[in-house]
């Protein structure tokens, strides 16, 4: 079998693609979660004005197709690296969807806890920081494995602004070994689907760890 | 600002014509996920237990490799085997099986949140299974289907933009070559980008008017 030959001396390189595209998918989900949370708290706590802006800018990175945000970034007028492009692009995207979920999450907390510290006196940022986040991480982990899987795959976007990530490798690889086309591409599939399975049984594995006993999601 | 403007309106003539392509993409590849997202959805439910792994095996790894990479495989995958495909039918097939595999996600949910005492009651009635399928079951996923199905609708309007990956003179591929043509690359994405935008808005008023005007009053997901 020529082809497994090929595959197996090119691994290392398949490795190096692989790395890249955790660095770009660890960067876009942190991009992602520090905005995403920012856009979820100001649309429930903030005024007006803040609802009304956080509102508009979810809606805005929503509609905006990644790669279309993708290229925007890369050709500002100022130069930017690739790398740093493609970090900022897929996280300003990432983030209407990651404020969805922490969004939903806040809101299934019982109204009745809030009002409960407030009555205890506690201030807006405290019950933010000590009532509100620990129970929202709890319950976001698991749509937020489907934002992670789902972000883990599109990192291939990165591509096209000329990141050498996964498949940037694989077309290195076809190109210089002659051919062979669907089966390195057959091999990079198998490589995507053993990464996103591993990603999301460890956050699965996570939700499991950090969930309070006898702490129940308000139903219904 | 003006020159911008001046700009835009010069290119818009090319910028519609990618988003007609745009437009006809998505109507294929939606129209055909849905088709086939249905039929795995009901097979991941309702067939035998061979045919249920290989339609599971099927749909788990198609969900779970990239669609760019999917769209690869057909285009230049099997154009090296010999089966060289036009860009604009490799990126129909490739986007319409990546969403067909989503969708059957959502119709299993769908049919599976039907309470199943419906379908021993057909099947007593005297359907065969095929018809209580048909006349009691898909009736009702196929409404409760349409909220996550139309999210679907929309990030895979939104996603044909990779067909540009393989040459489709789509949006984004015209905004490349309009850039490219006036050296004006990030105004040329500006105006794309409001383009989609508009056309995402769109899209997305149309399915929460399709999905007021079929919900039956009073049909809830099984709790």
């Amino acid at each position: 079998m020529e082809i497994l030959r090929i595959l197996i001396s090119e691994l290392p390189q398949f490795a190096k693609g692989t790395l890249v595209a955790l660095e770009v998918l660890a960067g876009l989900l942190i991009v992602g979660l520090v905005l995403g949370l920012a856009i979820a708290l100001a649309e429930i706590f903030g005024n007006t004005l803040i609802k009304f802006l956080a509102t508009t800018l979810r809606k805005f990175l929503w509609a905006i197709p990644q790669l279309v945000l993708l290229f925007l970034v890369f050709y500002l007028p100022f130069d930017l690296n690739r790398m740093l492009a493609a970090i900022i692009a897929l996280g300003l995207c990432s983030s209407a969807f990651q404020s969805q979920i922490f969004r939903g999450a806040i809101l299934s907390i019982q109204s009745g806890q809030l009002e409960a510290a407030k009555a205890m006196g506690l201030s807006k940022p405290k019950i933010i920081f000590y009532i509100v986040i620990p129970q929202m991480i709890r319950l976001s982990i698991g749509p937020w494995t489907n934002e992670f899987s789902s972000e883990l795959k599109d990192t291939s976007l990165a591509y096209v602004v000329g990141v050498v990530e996964i498949m940037r490798n694989a077309k290195y690889i076809i190109a210089y070994t002659y051919g062979n086309t669907a089966a390195v591409y057959l091999f990079v599939g198998i490589l995507y689907f053993t990464l996103t399975r591993i990603g999301t049984s460890f956050f699965y594995r996570l939700e499991e760890r950090l969930w309070v006993p006898g702490f129940e999601k308000r139903s219904g | 600002m003006v020159s911008f403007f001046d700009y835009a309106i010069e290119i818009l003539p090319e910028m519609l014509s990618g988003a007609w392509v745009t437009l006809q993409l998505s109507v294929v590849c939606i129209t055909v996920g849905i088709f086939f997202g249905m039929i795995l959805g009901v097979a991941r439910v309702y067939s035998s237990k061979f045919i249920y792994w290989i339609v599971t095996a099927y749909v788990e790894f198609l969900r779970g490799t990239p669609c760019l990479l999917q769209l690869f495989f057909i285009y230049y995958g099997l154009g090296d085997m010999g089966l060289l495909l036009k860009p604009i039918l490799a990126a129909g097939i490739a986007l319409g099986i990546n969403t067909s595999v989503y969708q059957a996600e959502y119709f299993r949910g769908a049919i599976q949140s039907i309470k199943p005492g419906q379908m021993v009651a057909a099947r007593s009635m005297g359907l065969s299974k095929w018809k209580s399928i048909r006349y009691v079951i898909l009736p009702q996923a196929l409404r409760l289907v349409i909220p996550s199905s139309s999210n679907e609708i929309i990030y895979m309007f939104k996603y044909t933009s990779v067909a540009f990956a393989v040459g489709v003179p789509e949006l984004l591929a015209q905004a490349d070559l309009t850039g490219a043509m006036n050296f004006r690359y990030f105004e040329s994405y500006v105006v794309a980008a409001i383009i989609y935008t508009i056309m995402v808005f769109a899209v997305a008023k149309i399915m929460s008017t399709i999905e007021k005007k079929v919900t039956i009053p009073g049909l809830q997901l099984a709790q």
